[in-house]
């Protein structure tokens, strides 16, 4: 699974993306949340944030939606272009 | 048609493009551009950087697109949006639609450019002397959007 972070949430995370070989026994956009919340700052913080966007393989997704390893899950601010 | 690129657009060249898409057919044609302004959340800008999500801005946009052909009678649709540093005046995007009637390219080419500010994946930051700071969504966007609501047939 990849999982990506833009714009502000890259910048707090100091990261733009990560992979996993395994799904630790996750299995929906919440336990993935809490899971990398559960690292401490800056990712408790920067997540904790109810206007926060999930996409799974680019389609905007609520947090119940399901994950596969196959997944491509970003974690993105409200969008501002245009 | 969908291009996401760091350079600038000739409004001429895509203006003729749309002119010729259609032969015969193509009565109006209704061509939006947004500029950088020297001011948006905070006095005193002096460029602005862009950010999207490779793949799903695409995706997002062609959706639109493609929810504008099934709603509006238009021939031909051209999306351009400028990532990277761009200064003060500069060209950040370009909505261009051709149809056979003026009503359905002021509309389309107006449903685009809103659904394209709450839906597409670009993430602008400010720049000016006091340091550079992201940009936050607008309600304004967002009640924009939903005036269209009704009219769509799938969505």
């Amino acid at each position: 699974m990849n999982i990506l972070f833009f714009a502000s949430l890259r910048e707090q995370l100091k990261t733009d993306q990560e992979h996993w070989e395994s799904l630790e026994g996750i299995t929906s956009v919440k336990e993935l949340l809490k899971h990398l919340q559960a690292r401490g700052e800056p990712w408790q913080s920067a997540l904790n944030n109810p206007k926060l966007i999930v996409s799974v393989n680019q389609e905007v997704v609520n947090p119940d939606h399901p994950l596969s390893l196959k997944d491509e899950v970003a974690f993105f601010p409200p969008v501002t272009g245009g | 048609m969908v291009v996401i690129q760091t350079s600038d657009f000739s409004v001429a060249d895509e203006y003729q493009l749309l002119q010729s898409a259609a032969p015969g057919k193509t009565g109006a044609i209704c061509c939006f551009v947004g500029l950088v302004r020297e001011f948006g959340d905070r006095p005193d800008i002096q460029g602005m950087f862009l950010e999207h999500y490779p793949g799903m801005t695409e995706k997002s946009l062609n959706k639109l697109i493609q929810q504008a052909q099934d709603t509006w009678d238009i021939h031909s649709v051209k999306v351009i949006h400028r990532v990277g540093t761009l200064q003060v005046d500069d060209q950040i995007v370009f909505v261009g639609v051709g149809s056979s009637h003026r009503s359905d390219a002021f509309a389309a080419c107006e449903f685009i450019m809103d659904y394209l500010k709450t839906d597409a994946p670009f993430w602008k930051k400010e720049l000016s002397k006091e340091g550079s700071v992201w940009v936050e969504a607008k309600e304004s966007d967002q009640s924009r959007k939903q005036k269209w609501a009704s009219l769509l047939k799938d969505d």
